[in-house]
């Protein structure tokens, strides 16, 4: 069975949810699929990746859809219950500037790629935070 | 005499003319679409042939292709001009973004910061997981991971 008929309902999902920018291509026996979404698209594509491949084991997808937030959006900290470290620079190995709580709202200033994003605190810190943690309203 | 002769034998003969012009054609046609399927680069190229015009359709993989298709059609005996109307196959999509070892390596470490238990290698774009991990950061740790795009990732975690 090929890599494009296993995920076909990963694809099929994609389509039908109007993924942005959607590229399926084969490579090396891993399939990429990337493409820009919201974040209820997102994570039901991702619930759909751990269904067909439970846990992630197969190590034959690649699936990188990135959430379409542009500056000015307001982005939710979505951790898990700790507060979301803000950083001076995007990196782990760059100084920490300022926390943002759990569930706290933040306004995104840019996305200088895709794991870090400049963020701003009502508080009026301005730094990086992991993108992984923020969910954009 | 002599003369009429003549315009009667060209006369009787005309039709003769007509059809082996068609039988040529095809004749033609066969030649070339022969010389196309030998060749690898232009299996993909066909020839259709009418009054000794060959008309090339198909895709080929690229502009030199698409001449030696031309070449090895006009090499035809009985072929007068060639119609080139092959077209060239669209080059694959780019290769997904792979960034080298270094960058890479500096992503994994901010994606597994916070998942302790968590160990990660990084080789040649593929990155590789032991140790282990709750099931419910799972999702969380491969959705930061994808989006290094790296080449693969082997999951070896045991997942609790």
């Amino acid at each position: 069975m090929s890599l494009q008929d296993k995920y076909k309902q990963l694809i099929d999902a994609a389509k039908a949810a109007g993924v942005q920018n959607l590229q399926v291509n084969e490579q090396g026996n891993v399939l990429h699929i990337d493409g820009t979404s919201d974040s209820a698209t997102k994570d039901k594509l991702w619930n759909i990746y751990n269904t067909i491949d439970p846990d992630y084991r197969a190590g034959d997808l690649a699936l990188n859809i990135t959430v379409n937030a542009s500056s000015g959006t307001r982005a939710k900290v979505s951790t898990d219950n700790t507060n979301l470290n803000i950083r001076k620079g995007p990196g782990t190995d760059q100084p920490v500037v300022g926390k943002a709580a759990h569930n706290e709202v933040v306004t995104l200033l840019s996305k200088p790629n895709d794991q870090w994003w400049l963020i701003k605190t009502d508080s009026g810190v301005e730094g990086y935070a992991y993108a992984q943690y923020l969910t954009p309203q | 005499m002599k003369l009429s002769k003549i315009i009667i034998a060209v006369l009787l003969s005309a039709p003769v003319y007509f059809f082996s012009c068609k039988a040529k054609d095809s004749d033609i046609q066969a030649k070339i679409t022969e010389k196309f399927s030998a060749t690898p680069d232009l299996a993909g190229a066909n020839a259709s042939v009418s009054d000794g015009v060959a008309t090339l359709t198909g895709e080929v993989k690229d502009d030199a292709a698409k001449g030696q298709a031309e070449a090895a059609a006009k090499d035809v005996k009985g072929v007068k001009s060639v119609v080139n109307n092959l077209t060239i196959t669209p080059p694959p999509p780019p290769p997904a973004n792979v960034i080298p070892d270094s960058a890479l390596s500096q992503g994994v470490i901010d994606a597994t910061k916070d998942f302790p238990t968590v160990s990660a290698s990084v080789n040649n774009g593929e990155v590789t997981l032991t140790g282990s991990i709750q099931r419910s950061d799972l999702t969380r740790l491969m959705q930061s991971l994808n989006s290094l795009h790296p080449i693969k990732i082997n999951n070896q975690l045991n997942v609790k």
